[in-house]
Order: structure tokens, then sequence, then C-alpha cells
């Protein structure tokens, strides 16, 4: 069991959680994940780290089904069923590029490690994170630290630019050099930067979020097919080129379960709300 | 000397059509008086040829005769001097490739069931209470890491612990027992009897450290450091595919993630745990050993209304245990044999729906000895599936000797040793299991944890390689 040492709404739907761990720092790299398991009977899902030191473990989830839910009811002092990582390749390390890293919802949070990698290595970080409305754009002050530009993007245009990153990023690339696009978020998102920076070539590192087990290689369910191969997520990724990714196929197979998702949800919140 | 009796003792199971609908355990095991009858029709030969048949050389008149008097303390203590797992072994070592295929009786009638008469003696033990745990050694001041809780993980444990050292196990999941756990199922191996050995192990000093993945968490040279010795345990655990169109449709499993699922993760109880499987209604499993024959029974329980059992070759070059085949078959499972998949076809929702094979014969013998399947032209057919569980085999997961350069290994990422001590090649660090293997059994990764345990003892006192 993982003591629960802080558990915190940032923004509507979307938590921080800091779980005590002696064992995942030492290894820890931007870019890797750990497994959690709320409780005995939860699921085993992936949650990239945003944070680590010699004591604890931090990351930021957004709350879409039963085991993110059961992961938004935690305390302080609370106790999870399982924490293993850090898991998955490290994001690749490059230096003296100029790079746009684009978050949305939970992967606003998932970016703050890997820019800081990416500006201590000396590159030009420009930072662009967009969600729906300004109340849901979250740790603006974290990122402006590492980055060297900052744009915020809002849909209802609450904040910084109105629109969809489609606007901001086509517009960006036009008018700088930019060597390299980073991705986190949603699988629409990091589809939509891969389909934006296609026709110039630039190249696009996206985070990926296949469905998991075990997340050690173990069980063949994250496969995603890369450059006509299929490639297990969990240890070939999460990270992989945008260009090369079969986006049907990544998009259909994250639907595998969408009917017992939404039944097992329905089962949580009666067993917890009666 | 007693009189010959020809056929083995039955053993009551639940009716096929009844277990069907259930994961409880299908046979019961023997009563008192059941074993007893079992174990007087061993002829207690001098120069016992059943012993030749086990890996571990277990005693196995000995614990016998100690069954037929009644005295099963003391058959459970000489089943438990060779064997750290008789509950195990008992229930899932091909005995009939092993002791029972060597049995005097063997020549002309059926053997003893020396299998259930383990299996017998352990529950036995197990209705007892508790198992006391022996004196604490000396302690050597000497630490081991073993990494893989699985059954040779374990046995290494078990073996250590006894001799004064301190033993640490490494396991990457957030349960013990390897493949007993995640892979065979409950119908087949009831989890609560694994739990039971690791607690006894537990309860003797040994410490399990869950969710650590080697070669992440922490990788080999770095427990090296703080480790005098290193026993990898990691078993096969890469799922092949065939690498035919449709593999990555929706509803394909690997036979890993289809019992990992079910197993470990308690799917078959979903939604009372939460994570979910597919329930498919027209299954189709391919491979013939031991993993496909869990796959299509594993269906059959969660609700399918045909399973296949899809195997390029014939019935009789079929891998899994005949006991297996033989359950499978009384619960329905429809054996598609001498037939091979090459392609999967899906719906616009990216679903698998229907599958193509090919019809195959047998030409000549290939390198294993068994006949060579080859297509028969112009022979394809397609039948409506919704569901795919690949079984054709798996390989040593990567992670380790990835992450620890000077460990040599072979053409499948397997990890070679020295089969005379389990060294490898890098000092400090011993193997075996399925890990050295590929896809073995658990009785074979027992018995590589015991010829290990005693080369790390020598290592340990000494500090010679
Ligand atoms: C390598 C990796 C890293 C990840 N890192 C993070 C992270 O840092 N923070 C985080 O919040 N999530 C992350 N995810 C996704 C996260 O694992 C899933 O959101 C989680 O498994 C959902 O579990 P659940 O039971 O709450 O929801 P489920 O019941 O599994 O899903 C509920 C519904 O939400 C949809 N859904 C699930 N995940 C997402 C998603 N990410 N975006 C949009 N819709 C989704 C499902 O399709 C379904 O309709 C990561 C995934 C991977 C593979
Ligand atoms: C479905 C199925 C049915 C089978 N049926 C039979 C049968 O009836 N009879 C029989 O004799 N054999 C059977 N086998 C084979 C048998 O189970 C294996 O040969 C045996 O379990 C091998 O034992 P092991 O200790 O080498 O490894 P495993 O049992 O594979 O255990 C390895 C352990 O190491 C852990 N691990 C892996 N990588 C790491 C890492 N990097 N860090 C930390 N831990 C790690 C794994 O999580 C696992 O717990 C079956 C196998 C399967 C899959
Ligand atoms: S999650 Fe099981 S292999 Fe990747």
């Amino acid at each position: 069991m993982y003591k629960v040492l802080k558990r915190e709404q940032i923004v509507p739907n979307i938590h921080l959680l800091a779980i005590e761990s002696s064992s995942v720092h030492q290894n820890a790299r931007a870019g890797e994940f750990v497994v959690v398991r709320a409780d005995e009977r939860g699921e085993r899902i992936p949650l990239n780290l945003v944070d680590w030191n010699k004591d604890s473990v931090s990351m930021v989830f957004m709350e879409v089904g039963t085991s993110t839910s059961k992961l938004a009811s935690l305390k302080p002092g609370d106790e999870i069923a399982t924490l293993a990582g850090p898991l998955g390749k490290p994001t690749e390390e490059v230096q003296g590029k100029k790079i746009a890293c684009i978050g949305g919802c939970y992967g606003i949070g998932a970016l703050l490690p890997v820019i800081r990698m990416f500006k201590e290595k000396g590159n030009h970080v420009t930072t662009i994170i967009e969600a729906r409305s300004e109340f849901l754009l979250y740790w603006q002050d974290k990122l402006r630290e590492y980055s060297d530009e900052f744009q915020e993007i809002t849909r209802d245009g609450t904040k910084g630019h109105k629109g969809h990153i489609n606007d901001v990023l086509v517009d960006y690339i036009k008018k700088n050099n930019v060597d390299m696009v980073y991705v986190q978020g949603c699988t629409y998102l990091t589809y939509l930067c891969s389909e934006i920076t296609r026709p110039s070539g630039i190249k696009t590192i996206v985070g990926l979020n296949p469905i998991m087990v075990d997340a050690t290689g173990m069980c063949g369910v994250c496969r995603v097919i890369v450059a006509g191969e299929t490639k297990f997520g969990c240890v070939d990724g999460p990270e992989f080129d945008g260009h090369q990714v079969d986006w049907d196929n990544l998009i259909a197979r994250r639907k595998i379960y969408i009917n017992e998702e939404i039944s097992s949800l329905s089962f949580y919140e009666c067993e917890r709300y009666g | 000397m007693a009189k010959i009796v020809p056929k083995k003792t039955a053993m009551r199971e639940q009716p096929a059509m009844e277990r069907t609908k259930n994961f409880n355990e299908v046979p019961y095991g023997y009563s008192e008086q059941e074993a007893i009858q079992e174990a007087k029709r061993c002829l207690q030969c001098k120069r016992p040829t059943c012993m030749q048949g086990c890996p571990v050389e277990i005693d196995i008149p000995g614990f016998i005769d100690l069954i037929a008097q009644r005295d099963f303390r003391g058959a459970i203590k000489r089943l438990k001097d060779k064997n750290v797992l008789p509950a195990v072994c008992g229930r899932v070592c091909p005995q009939e490739d092993q002791c029972e295929k060597l049995c005097v009786l063997a020549k002309k009638y059926e053997p003893v069931g020396i299998g259930r008469l383990e299996r017998f003696a352990a529950d036995w033990e197990a209705t007892q209470g508790e198992a006391p745990v022996p004196k604490k050694p000396k302690p050597t001041g000497k630490k081991v890491a073993i990494i893989g809780a699985g059954p040779g993980g374990l046995t290494v444990a078990g073996d250590l612990i006894k001799l004064g050292h301190a033993v640490t196990i490494f396991e990457a999941l957030h349960a013990p027992g390897g493949v007993l756990v995640y892979g065979i199922p409950e119908f087949r191996l009831p989890k609560v009897i694994v739990y039971r050995e690791v607690d006894y192990l537990r309860r003797c000093g040994v410490n399990v450290v869950f969710d650590f993945v080697v070669g992440k968490t922490a990788t080999i040279d770095q427990i090296l450091h703080e480790y005098d010795a290193v026993y990898i345990g990691t078993g096969a655990g890469l799922p092949w595919f065939m690498n035919i169109p449709g593999e990555n449709l929706n509803g394909v499993y690997s036979a890993n993630e289809y019992l990992t699922r079910s197993n470990l993760m308690k799917a078959y109880l979903f939604p009372e745990y939460d994570t979910p499987i597919v329930r498919g209604k027209r299954v189709a499993v391919i491979g013939g050993g031991n993993v496909a024959m869990d796959c299509a029974r594993t269906a059959l329980r969660l609700g399918a209304d045909a399973v296949h059992n899809v195997y390029r070759r014939s019935r009789k070059e079929m891998p899994a245990r005949e006991e297996e085949i033989h359950h499978a078959e009384e619960e329905g499972v429809i054996f598609d044999i001498l037939t091979l998949p090459v392609r999967y076809m899906g719906d616009e929702h990216n679903w698998v729906k229907e599958m193509e094979c090919i019809k195959m014969q047998l030409g000549e013998p290939d390198a294993s000895g068994r006949r060579r399947p080859v297509p028969i032209e112009d022979s394809n057919f397609i039948t409506p599936i919704d569901t795919v569980v690949c079984a054709i085999g798996q390989s040593p997961n990567p992670l380790i000797p990835q992450t620890t350069p000077d460990l040599k290994t072979g053409k499948w990422g397997n990890i070679e040793i020295n089969p005379e001590t389990g060294k490898t090649s890098k000092k400090g660090c011993w193997a075996g299991g399925d890990v050295v293997r590929g896809g073995a059994t658990v009785i074979l990764a027992m018995g590589d944890g015991r010829v290990a345990a005693r080369s790390m003892d020598d290592y340990l006192k000494t500090g010679v390689w």
C-alpha cells in the first residue's frame, strides 16, 4: 500500500496526486509514467509522472471514469494499492533546438517535466496550452519558468488566443523556424497537432495513451502501429513520431471497452452514492 | 505383495455442464479413503523408476507408502523435503510425461496416480491450520535479491532463507506467483494455494517487494550494489503474435492479456472488479498448448456460445496435457485441427468479425521431430467470430537484458546459463526457469531454482565465483 500525501483539484475535473514512494524517483526521467491502482479491486492505469523526489512522486490526472473517480476521492493519509514505475521510454533528449511544446487537459501538467528537461538541455522552448475556457487552464507560472515563450488558447476567448490549436500552431510554425513539436494530452490533440505539422515535415513527438494493463510489455494490449510496425506502447513508447502513427487504429482501440467503462462507472457510483 | 489393481482410483470432478458456468476448481481431489486406496496400488519397487522422471527427485514410493499407512503428516513432510510447492505441482505438473510415465505399472496398466496423491497430501496439510515455521537459522549476514515471484523465484527464496541468508523478492506485478497467478486460471489452480505458500515464505522471513520493475525501477547493477547475489526468474512474458493482417483489430487478444485480465485482475467478476474483458460469443483460440486450453476454457466460462480451438497440426501433436485437452473437449470446445488462420477481417468500427483460415496437412518431420504442417492450396474458408485469442507462445521480456549489457542472451532473448550451477555470464547473477528455457514447466523452473540456490549458497559462503 502506498500513502497519499496530497490530492487536490487544480481546476474542475483535473487533480494533482502525490504518493509516498522511495523507489520510483531514482531512475525517473521526463516523459515516463507510473501505473497506479486505486484499491484491491481497481484497474491498473497509467499516469504520467509530473514530479518526483526521494520521498514522493506526483501526477496530474483527469477524472473520466471509474479509476480516476476513485483517485479523485482520495484524501491525504489514504492508501492506494499499486504504484509501479517509472515505466516507458523517457523523452529523447535533444539540444540546441527550437521546440514548440503543446499541452491540453492532463497534458498541461504532463508537460512540466519535459519542458524542464528541454530547457536544461539548452533548447528554446515555446509552451502552448489550451482549454475550453480560462478556468480550465492551470500551472501557467510553473510552465513559464521553463519557457522562452508562452501562449494560451481558449475556445471561448476568455484568456489568450481565442480559438483552437490549429490557428495558433499553423501560424507559429509559419513564422518561426521550429525544429520540433512535442505534444501531451488526449488522443484528439496529439492527432490534430500531428496533422498540422505533417505538410511541413517538422518532427512531431506525441505522448500516446493506448489502453494498458501490466505496462511492462507482458500483455500487448497497448499495441500501436507505427511506421507500419506493431509496437508496444508501454515499453517501446509511449512517445512516438506522430507522422508515423496509425491514428485510425489507435482511436478505435481506445474504444474497446467503452460500454464496459460506462457500466463500470454507473456501478461504482451506485455503490458509492446509493 | 498386494494384488495389482489395473486402474487409477477415479477422481470426482464437477460435471462439465455445470463447471462451464463457474470458475471453481474442476477436480475435487481424493478423500482420505480414496487416497489410501490409490496409495496401496503402488508396488513399492526396490529400484523405483518413477523417481528418474521427477526433475526434483521426490522420494515417490516413500511418500506414497506413508499415505498408505495413513501417516499424512509424514507424507507431506517427505514431499516438502524436495518440493516446496506440492499443492501446485500435484495439480499442474505433466506427470504423464514424467514420473507416471516411468511407473512400472504403466507398462501394462494405468500408472499410480502420483500427482493426485501429491495433491492430496498437500491439501490435507492445508486443513491442519497454519504450517509451523521452522526455527530461524543463524543469519549469515549475506543479502540475496530474487527477481520475479514465479515458482522458480519462490523456490530459491525458500531454499536460501532456510540457510540463513536475508532474502528479498522483487516482483513487477502487484501479486506473487508469476504464471501460477496471472496465467493459470482459478478453475485449474485456486489462487489461495499460491498465496498460502507465499505467506509461509514471508513468515519464514522472506521480504517480498511488489510493483518493482527491475530494469526500470532499478537495474540489476543498482541492485548488485546492495545485494551479494541476484537470481533472475522473470519468466517468458513477451507474447507472440502471428504477424498476419487484422491482428490489431479490436477483439484480438494475446493469451497473456486475456488470462491476465481474467485471472490477475479478476475481470470475470466485472463490474465488482474494475477491469473489463470482452465476453465474446464466438471465440477462436489459436494454438495447441496448455495456454490455449486455458484460454478456450476461460472463454466458455465467460459465456461464449462457441469456442473454436484452431491448431495447425493434428490432435496427436498438440503440446497441451492430455488431461487439459480432455477437459476442454468435455466442456464443448470445438477443435479445428490442421487449420491455420491467415487473416482477420473487421467491421466498420475496427472490431474483428471474421477469420480466414487455410487447411493444412502433415508433411515431413521438422527439427522438433513432429511432422511439419503444410498448407493445402485453395482450401481457404471464412468463419464468423467476434473474439480471437492468440496463444502461440512467448519469449523472455527484454527489459532486464536491455539494461544489463554484460548479461549474455541467446537467439530468443533467453538468458544463457551454466546448467550445472545456474550461473549467468555476469558475476553474482544466476538465472533459471522460463527466462532461460522459454515457455517450459513449473517443475523445471523449480528444479532450476534449486540448482541455483545451491550454487548461490556456495558463492555466498566462499566468495568464489
Ligand atoms: C502512457 C499513458 C500516460 C497517461 N498519462 C495520463 C495522465 O498523466 N493523466 C491522465 O489523466 N491520464 C493519463 N492517461 C490516460 C489515463 O490512463 C486514462 O484516463 C485512465 O485510464 C482512465 O481510467 P478510468 O477508469 O477513469 O476511465 P475509463 O472508464 O477507462 O474511461 C472513461 C471514458 O473516458 C475516456 N477516456 C479515457 N482516458 C481518456 C483520456 N486520457 N482522454 C480522453 N478521454 C479518455 C474513455 O474512452 C472512456 O470513454 C495516460 C495514458 C497512458 C497510456
Ligand atoms: C496459461 C499457462 C498455463 C500453463 N500451464 C502449465 C501447466 O499446466 N503445467 C506446467 O508445468 N506449466 C504450465 N505453464 C508453464 C509454467 O507456468 C511456467 O513454465 C512457469 O511458471 C515458469 O516459472 P518461472 O518462475 O520461470 O516464471 P514465471 O512464472 O513466468 O514468473 C516470473 C515472474 O517474474 C515477474 N517479472 C517479470 N519481469 C520482471 C521484472 N523486470 N522485474 C520484476 N519482476 C519481473 C513476473 O511478473 C512474474 O511474476 C503454463 C503457462 C501458462 C502461461
Ligand atoms: S500494457 Fe501490457 S504490454 Fe503494454
